[in-house]
């Protein structure tokens, strides 16, 4: 898992970063792990943690991790983003008809079905038009992003509905499918070929990798620190934190190499949280973002184009917001006029449970990863352990109100 | 009549880690003008914290007897009902509420329980009448200026039957007319019987209204001073304050002057919101290389207006005239493409328009300047570091570590940070707006310093500032400007604090003529 490894890479930073959240970092990845092993407990036959589970994990809150990526940057920017399920649910749409071409849309008919690469393709270069006509409002004329895309919200769920024609499209092609539902190297020809048919041996080769990149990483950080003479955390710590993390990547991968082995979904997640990490601690771009957030007057005044960073910002989200329109279809092997529905509450929910701050300014990537998992671990466990949909919305607002209320505790505290 | 109104006896306050006030005893008599001063992060704050309740009993060691009695207070509210009302630096007002209803916050005045405002209006403009201003009570407090807004405070406090007032730093955002307006209604109440407490690092004006000065050094009580003679107790106050001898309060330069760097021609600005409104009109200035040059004038004559049309069209509207940078026409369309003509600005308001004082010293000093740092596309933090590193040893920056948060810093500080920014831009002139409001004595030596060897380095140097004392002090010429109009050019030689005010208070048929 990924982004469990991207938080605690990147801890050390936070810690010299912010002192606040620091803490509030820790507490939420710890909080997260505590929730896995309450569900471990108490699920019946601790079906929580069962290989299948896993990857019914990661392919449930895919769609949800994508946008909470883009919303974070938003949010750090000090906007808010209310359309991203609307847009989730419009471009399944437009990507229907790029890969299906249902028959009965007249005036379609036109369009030849494109492979299922161009139409994923297509979808998200509409996403990033749409993202166009939001950050337009929002960066070029001033309207504030609540209201830019609280309108954007009902317009795209009505192209939506135009779109599809009251009615569903579908079935997608395998490949487009297997983006939302299928892994990697699923039948395990590799497993097979080696000997071993009851781990697939992809999944191993991938985790291994993956902890030895990680591995990898923290020590070039590190001896990057020491080189420029910063401070560095205590030898020890860091060779314990390192180590439970490579564990616990372990465990995960291995467990998903004992069911289907690792989903697309989750290789697709992984290089994102990778790259946008990059983008926002390591380009300008990114810095740019938290420059606006933290002091929007010093950004300008220190030479920022503030509006053209906000256009990109919204044409990135809806890039994004296309991505998880096409992985919500992809799973569904259908588009569908309910699709996204509420998509964007949760999204934002990741957001600030992972550490954002409201006004604008202070979030991480990962911090939102760690935000949407709490929130899929426990509406999962929740449904393992047979609890009622009235009882996980209470508790699911609740987590979201106390986790922003700690954080607001931890501030002062550090005041 | 020597009671003393107020017994503070050995406060002491602990922070995690920090002694923030050690043993502080202070006696202030009533109806007498008490003045607190001492450098920033001496304690004057947290001192007027604990005697508001903003920390409640219990939180400190030490007591402290109002009128006779020990106080117990628990919040700042139990200040008040006692007539301990405090003003802060940064005033708590209302912008969209009118003055009336400012007045009356948290206090209104209700009649059946709901808001008698005929009465509300008729009470709020005796007060005002108290405080010498005259305005319409149902005017939003954010049409009438900084000077008002404190009357505002001012009256509300007296609404409260204030029997101590403390004010922090009350003239810091003030121009002279209204200081001195502040300063005589000071004196005023205190023919009233009412006890006035100020922190203020204007030394001129403790001198002239304190009775008593109390000096704050590192959380101790320096020394409580008798005001007698004007000059002789700023020289002690100094010394006290910083604990050395400051007979010099601007560090002595011998000015390299060369080229021509920086021109304005035939400047002129109009006001974003009233078009009609001439801000700037037709100002023509230069600068050369190596010279410090400063731009007098009142709060509002159009100094920091011109600054920032100039840098990158960041203020103003129909802005027209020309910007030279070494001879040639700059583009200054915009913040990015005034920078890269090699302008750069340091504002007067760093909290607000400044820092981002949620990120660390790195960051900030990295901000205009992010493009140095780029390293096969990727911005180095350990490069960042290394740099701010050596800011922090060059500027005498006094954080643990580059990766300290700027909100945490003193003002002082601050204003290094965002010099450190600019400078790393690497500019040919560099505007300095009131580089050093706000921030102590010894941190002003500092600024000064770093000034001179900036322009000891051949940078060109504008210096805007409201202290004419400050700009004799640094700079080689001086431009007088008043409503908008440069009215005057003075040269070191000349430099007196009455010549300049004389152009500074011209009025604008006197100076076009």
């Amino acid at each position: 898992m990924s982004k469990v490894k991207e938080l605690f890479g990147n801890d050390g930073k936070i810690r010299q970063r912010l002192d606040g959240v620091d803490l509030r970092q820790n507490a939420i990845f710890i909080a997260l792990v505590v929730l896995v092993a309450y569900f471990a407990i108490t699920t019946p036959n601790h079906a929580s943690i069962t290989p299948d589970n896993w990857s019914n994990l990661v392919v449930q809150n895919g769609y949800i991790l994508v946008l909470a990526i883009g919303m974070v940057m938003i949010i750090i920017a000090g906007h808010i983003d209310l359309s991203v399920g609307s847009v989730a649910c419009f471009i399944g749409a437009v990507a229907g008809i790029l890969a299906v071409r249902p028959l009965e849309q007249d005036g379609w008919d036109w369009l030849p079905a494109l492979p299922w690469w161009a139409a994923i393709l297509g979808a998200i270069i509409v996403g990033g038009i749409v993202g166009m006509w939001q950050g337009f409002w929002v960066a070029y004329i001033g309207i504030p992003a609540f209201i830019v895309t609280l309108a954007g919200m009902l317009l795209f769920r009505g192209l939506a509905l135009m779109t599809l024609q009251n009615t569903n499209i579908g079935p997608f092609p395998d490949n487009y499918r297997a983006i939302g539902n299928g892994f990697v190297d699923k039948e395990n020809t590799l497993g097979v070929s080696l000997g071993i048919e009851d781990y697939n041996a992809a999944a191993l080769i991938v985790t291994a990798l993956g902890v030895l990149a990680l591995l990898w990483q923290s020590v070039a950080m590190r001896r990057g620190r020491i080189k420029y003479k910063q401070s560095v955390e205590p030898r020890t710590w860091f060779f314990v934190k390192n180590a439970i993390l490579a564990v616990m990547v372990g465990y995960v991968g291995i467990q998903l190499s004992r069911a289907n082995g690792i989903p697309w979904t989750l290789v697709l997640l992984t290089f994102l949280v990778v790259v946008y990490t990059m983008i926002m601690k390591k380009t300008t771009f990114g810095r740019h973002i938290y420059a606006i957030g933290g002091n929007l007057h010093a950004a300008v005044l220190s030479g920022i184009n503030v509006r053209r960073v906000n256009f990109w910002l919204f044409v990135n989200m809806g890039a994004l917001a296309a991505l998880s329109g096409v992985l919500i279809s992809a799973r569904m092997n259908s588009a569908v006029p309910k699709a996204g529905d509420g998509f964007e509450l949760d999204a934002i929910s990741s957001v600030f449970i992972g550490g954002a701050a409201v006004q604008g300014g202070v979030g991480t990537v990962t911090g939102s990863i760690v935000g949407g998992m709490i929130q899929g671990v426990l509406g999962n466990g929740m449904n393992l352990n047979s609890v009622g949909i009235d009882f996980q919305m209470t508790i699911k607002g609740l987590v979201l109100l106390l986790a922003v209320a700690f954080d607001v505790w931890s501030k002062r505290r550090t005041k | 009549m020597s009671e003393n109104i107020l017994e503070m006896q050995s406060i002491t306050k602990t922070f995690p880690g920090v002694k923030a006030l050690v043993d502080v005893s202070l006696s202030v008599e009533r109806g007498e003008i008490h003045a607190i001063c001492g450098e920033n992060g001496a304690g004057k704050s947290t001192l007027m914290k604990v005697l508001s309740g903003i920390y409640p009993h219990g939180s400190y060691e030490g007591s402290i007897i109002f009128e006779g009695q020990e106080l117990n207070l628990k919040n700042i509210r139990d200040s008040e009902h006692l007539g301990i009302v405090i003003i802060h630096q940064e005033l708590a007002l209302s912008p969209y509420l009118s003055i009336a209803e400012n007045i009356f916050l948290n206090n209104e005045i209700k009649s059946k329980g709901l808001i008698d405002w005929n009465k509300t209006n008729l009470e709020a403009q005796k007060l005002m009448a108290k405080v010498g201003l005259e305005e319409d009570p149902n005017t939003p407090v954010n049409r009438i200026g900084v000077g008002k807004q404190q009357l505002v405070e001012i009256a509300k406090a007296v609404s409260k039957k204030v029997k101590l007032l403390i004010l922090d730093e009350p003239t810091a955002a003030l121009n002279d007319a209204d200081s001195e307006h502040l300063l005589d209604l000071l004196r005023q109440f205190k023919s009233q019987g009412i006890t006035c407490i100020i922190i203020s690092h204007k030394l001129n004006e403790i001198a002239s209204i304190a009775d008593k000065t109390t000096i704050i050094r590192d959380g101790h009580v320096i020394e409580t001073l008798q005001m007698h003679g004007v000059a002789l107790d700023q020289e002690r106050i100094i010394k006290g304050m910083v604990g050395r001898e400051m007979n010099n309060r601007y560090p002595s330069h011998e000015s390299k002057i060369g080229a021509e760097v920086f021109r304005i021609e035939n400047w002129k600005v109009h006001h974003p919101d009233d078009i009609s409104r001439v801000v700037v009109d037709n100002a023509n200035l230069h600068v050369n290389a190596g010279e410090i040059v400063g731009l007098a004038g009142i709060m509002g004559a159009g100094r920091t207006e011109l600054a920032r049309s100039v840098f990158g069209h960041s203020w103003g509207a129909r802005i027209s005239g020309q910007v030279f940078v070494n001879g040639k026409l700059a583009n200054v369309k915009n913040v990015r493409a005034a920078i890269d003509s090699g302008i750069a600005y340091s504002t007067e308001d760093r909290k607000r328009f400044g820092l981002n004082l949620i990120d660390d010293i790195k960051r900030n000093i990295s901000l205009a300047s992010l493009e140095k740092f780029v390293k096969r596309g990727l911005v180095s933090d350990n490069e960042e570091y290394r740099v701010a590193s050596q800011y922090r040893d060059s500027m005498n920056i006094k954080a643990p570590s580059p990766n300290s948060i700027v909100g945490k810093l003193s003002g002082g500080n601050q204003q290094k940070v965002v010099l450190s920014q600019w400078i790393n831009v690497n500019p040919e002139i560099l505007i300095l707006d009131e580089p050093t409001r706000g921030i102590d004595v010894g941190a002003k030596y500092e600024i000064y310093t770093i000034i001179q060897e900036l322009a000891a380095k051949g940078k060109a140097i504008l210096v805007i500032s409201s202290e004419l004392p400050e700009l004799i002090g640094i700079c080689d010429r001086i431009y007088a400007i008043a409503e908008g109009v440069i009215t005057g050019e003075v040269a070191k030689k000349d430099f007196s604090p009455e010549l300049l005010m004389q152009y500074m208070t011209k009025a604008k048929e006197e100076s076009n003529v």
